[in-house]
């Protein structure tokens, strides 16, 4: 397989793995190096690439594990990922909606969400994707999956809403 | 859109129960400008789900490495066949034995001029060897003859006293 075959196949999801990696990492370089460790992986198997049925799908529960080892060797090594960019990245946005910073909020809270929840919410309600790939990616049936995406949901919702109460009330 | 239909798709949302068509439909309707006050937090958070879709990834992936790496294996087996291959021919070259056989008829001629050559030098030896034997075993002779001498000087100091 030539490095342009494998391009094209990688292009329609590179971002998705990469803001998935950035929900669990939220680091931006975390994520970015963390995006460029599956696509090497992926590049370096590319012989079994046409075997995968689902590339996609297969990539992304990839970028969940691959995230979700960061994590825990990050928490046994007692260390914290920094993260101080999630103000930039919203700057255009801001203008674009002017709702001050209700949508940064969002990010924050949805930080706080355990990252089963995070990474459902990431894949449905960003990524857009059906629930029977998601059952796929993460392993769960459907009925594990909406209960968690709801809670998700609802907390989110929650939580915003306290942030738009504060100081009002 | 009826802000009642609206709020019946909000009910389904958090529930997950939504399919992504009505998932859009929300967020289509959330991307105006203004929404009811009450559903002001699903403004911010439909918002923020639209906008983290447009971030991408920038960084380049550096797939070539993984090629040179086996490039330069390749050249190092190369390598090493080739002083293998030296190494081989180095050796094998020196204790090739060569018989009289195996000579060209120049190397033949030489090889028995040098030998005749040589032959004679030896037999030229010899015959000088034999004269000196010769001149030495005469050289005794007269050795033996003087020690008569000495006995001609006795008698004569005999008769002398």
């Amino acid at each position: 397989m030539t490095q342009a075959e494998f391009l094209k196949i990688v292009m329609p999801f590179k971002d998705k793995v990469f803001r998935l990696a950035k929900r669990l990492l939220v680091s931006q370089e975390e994520a970015e190096d963390a995006t460029q460790e599956i696509l090497l992986k992926l590049w370096n198997n590319k012989q079994k690439i046409s075997e995968y049925k689902n590339v996609e799908a297969f990539s992304m529960t990839m970028t969940k594990n691959f995230c979700l080892d960061k994590l825990k060797s990050k928490h046994s090594q007692n260390l914290k990922i920094v993260h101080s960019n999630y103000q930039d990245n919203n700057v255009s946005l801001q203008k674009q909606v002017e709702l001050n910073d209700s949508v940064d909020w969002v990010s924050k809270i949805m930080e706080e969400l355990p990252e089963q929840q995070k990474i459902i919410l990431q894949l449905r309600d960003i990524e857009q994707y059906d629930f029977d790939e998601i059952a796929k990616m993460l392993d769960m049936n459907h009925t594990a999956i909406r209960v968690a995406l709801s809670r998700a949901r609802k907390t989110l919702r929650e939580k915003l809403t306290k942030t738009h109460s504060y100081g009002v009330k | 859109m009826v802000l009642n239909s609206i709020e019946k798709l909000i009910e389904k949302y958090d529930n997950g129960e939504t399919t992504l068509k009505e998932e859009q439909q929300l967020k289509d309707y959330f991307s105006q400008e203004t929404v009811p006050p009450h559903l002001e937090v699903y403004k911010s958070m439909f918002q923020y789900f639209l906008h983290t879709q447009e971030e991408q990834f920038t960084k380049d992936v550096p797939l070539k490495p993984r090629k040179t790496y086996t490039l330069y294996k390749w050249i190092s087996v190369a390598a090493i066949a080739v002083l293998m291959f030296g190494i081989y021919t180095q050796v094998d070259v020196t204790p090739e034995q060569r018989t009289f056989a195996s000579l060209t008829a120049e190397e033949k001629e030489a090889y028995v001029q040098t030998k005749e050559l040589l032959g004679l030098l030896s037999s030229k030896l010899n015959q000088g060897t034999e004269s000196i034997a010769m001149v030495s075993s005469n050289f005794d002779k007269g050795a033996n003859n003087m020690s008569y001498l000495g006995d001609v000087s006795k008698t004569t100091s005999k008769i002398l006293k």
